[in-house]
């Protein structure tokens, strides 16, 4: 016990920018989660067939993109993605290039998590908005997110924790993060203690996580008190 | 008011056309009350859902205020559509948005504050002391209340009510019915009554149009039932009715 905690001293650097990495990256993908993810759900539930405002061509365009990542094994979709990722960010190696794949995956699940969301509201709420004349922007700010909002805020932890758990591959492009930390220092180097803790450390993590989603999203749910 | 004109409705139901309104000729004066009655299925809701263009006629032309709403764009039509109260069954109220709120919502909509107005609404339903708390907590008489003042709160011409009492006991259904009756006094709305229960228009419509597959199979003018003595508790109320 008292090796591990010497170790542990020993790495302290490490380990710190490894959680600042991991929480760049987390950062990065829930910012394109809410940013993109949440407005192609919300376009995924309003122009399906039979939706408020059908667009077919529309909703079976957003089905593919969402369908098409989050059906790639993520390791093929980090490599196969990495000429667009130079394009845009001007490399491929570091925190910031592994942020891409991230933010496309983290984008993807949330799409389909906040219309599967939408999806339980109830008929009558889209009704009303439509009887008060309600703008489509209004229908959706005002009525959906409004109701929906306990549900769109516990998707976004379920969002983050499976970030959390796809970041660790980041390693492969140079990403870091504490994922790469248990690998390189833990694993590789037969320090298995130091692994077990990281692991530790993350799964405290994901606890935290959930239990503070979880929290938010009941003080915002009325519908029931 | 409102008049149809030959409206008719009909829906894909799978690969069958279901017919839902069948050449309806129909007019609805000012500040008149009309009850709309039929069974299940008579078509009835769908007539209401013309009238403020949920449902736009297969054929037909109806107009509101002389104006034919389905010729319009989309954005006039909503603009429209304010001026158009409508109370349904199930309250159709937000649950995670405190009563003040709800009642002031169609003002939002319009950019407007509405904070007084929606307090003045609540206190015409009587349901002012409630304004902090969320629908959950209230009864479904107390629901349909706040659902009269939000939909009162942009003093419509017209109000619509599809089914308000059906969902309720009949001691709400009274309270409502009240309410319905002090709007038309006060604020000389023309309302629209859909409801299969035939004892509700007879309290408080002055015309009743009977519905039946889509038709109009009678047009009646309604007599007021006696003045009965309401008593308070549902328990008296009901040693009463089956004495």
């Amino acid at each position: 016990m008292s090796e591990l905690l010497a170790r542990l001293t020993e790495y302290r650097g490490e380990i710190i920018t490894s959680i600042v990495e991991t929480g760049y990256m987390l950062g990065n993908s829930l910012l394109a989660a809410v940013l993109v993810g949440l407005p192609v759900g919300t376009l995924l539930y309003l122009a399906r067939p039979g939706g408020p405002y059908e667009r077919r061509w529309l909703h079976s365009a957003l089905n593919v993109y969402v369908n098409v990542v989050r059906s790639v094994p993520f390791l093929l979709f980090v490599v196969a993605l990495i000429p667009f990722t130079r394009w845009l960010v001007g490399t491929s190696f570091g925190t910031t290039a592994a942020s891409v794949p991230l933010a496309f995956v983290a984008a993807a699940l949330y799409a389909r998590f906040s219309e599967q969301t939408l999806l339980d509201v109830p008929e009558q709420t889209v009704e009303l908005a439509r009887s008060l004349g309600a703008s489509p922007l209004q229908l959706v700010t005002r009525f959906l997110y409004s109701e929906a909002r306990s549900g769109l805020v516990l998707s976004l932890t379920t969002v983050t924790i499976s970030m959390v758990s796809y970041s660790t591959i980041m390693g492969v492009v140079g990403g870091g993060g504490v994922g790469d930390f248990a690998i390189r220092y833990g694993y590789q180097t037969y320090e298995y203690d130091l692994m077990y803790a990281t692991i530790v450390l993350m799964i405290v993590a994901v606890m935290l996580i959930q239990g503070a989603g979880t929290l938010l999203s009941r003080s915002l749910d009325r519908r029931g008190r | 008011m409102i008049e149809f004109r030959q409206v008719s409705k009909t829906f894909m139901q799978g690969r069958a056309t279901v017919t839902a309104l069948d050449r309806i000729d129909l007019t609805i004066a000012e500040n008149e009350m009309v009850g709309i009655v039929g069974e299940s299925g008579s078509g009835k809701s769908t007539l209401l859902r013309l009238i403020n263009h949920l449902e736009a006629p297969t054929s037909g032309t109806v107009l509101v205020a002389g104006e034919d709403l389905d010729a319009l764009p989309a954005r006039t039509q909503r603009a429209r559509r304010r001026d158009i109260g409508m109370v349904f069954q199930q309250f159709n109220l937000l649950a995670n948005s405190p009563v003040l709120e709800n009642v002031a919502l169609p003002l939002r909509l319009q950019g407007r504050r509405g904070r007084d107005r929606a307090l003045q609404m609540l206190e015409f339903v009587r349901m002012a002391d409630h304004r902090d708390k969320h629908p959950a907590r209230l009864s479904g008489g107390e629901k349909q209340r706040v659902a009269i003042a939000r939909a009162l709160v942009t003093r419509p011409r017209i109000l619509l009510c599809d089914e308000p009492t059906s969902a309720l006991d009949s001691g709400h259904t009274e309270e409502v019915m009240d309410v319905l009756r002090k709007v038309r006094r006060e604020f000389s709305t023309t309302i629209v009554l859909v409801s299969h229960e035939l004892e509700t228009v007879k309290s408080s419509c002055d015309r009743a149009v009977v519905l039946e597959e889509g038709r109009i199979a009678a047009h009646t003018d309604v007599t007021p039932p006696p003045p009965r003595e309401r008593s308070g508790s549902y328990a008296q109320r009901a040693a009463e009715f089956l004495a």
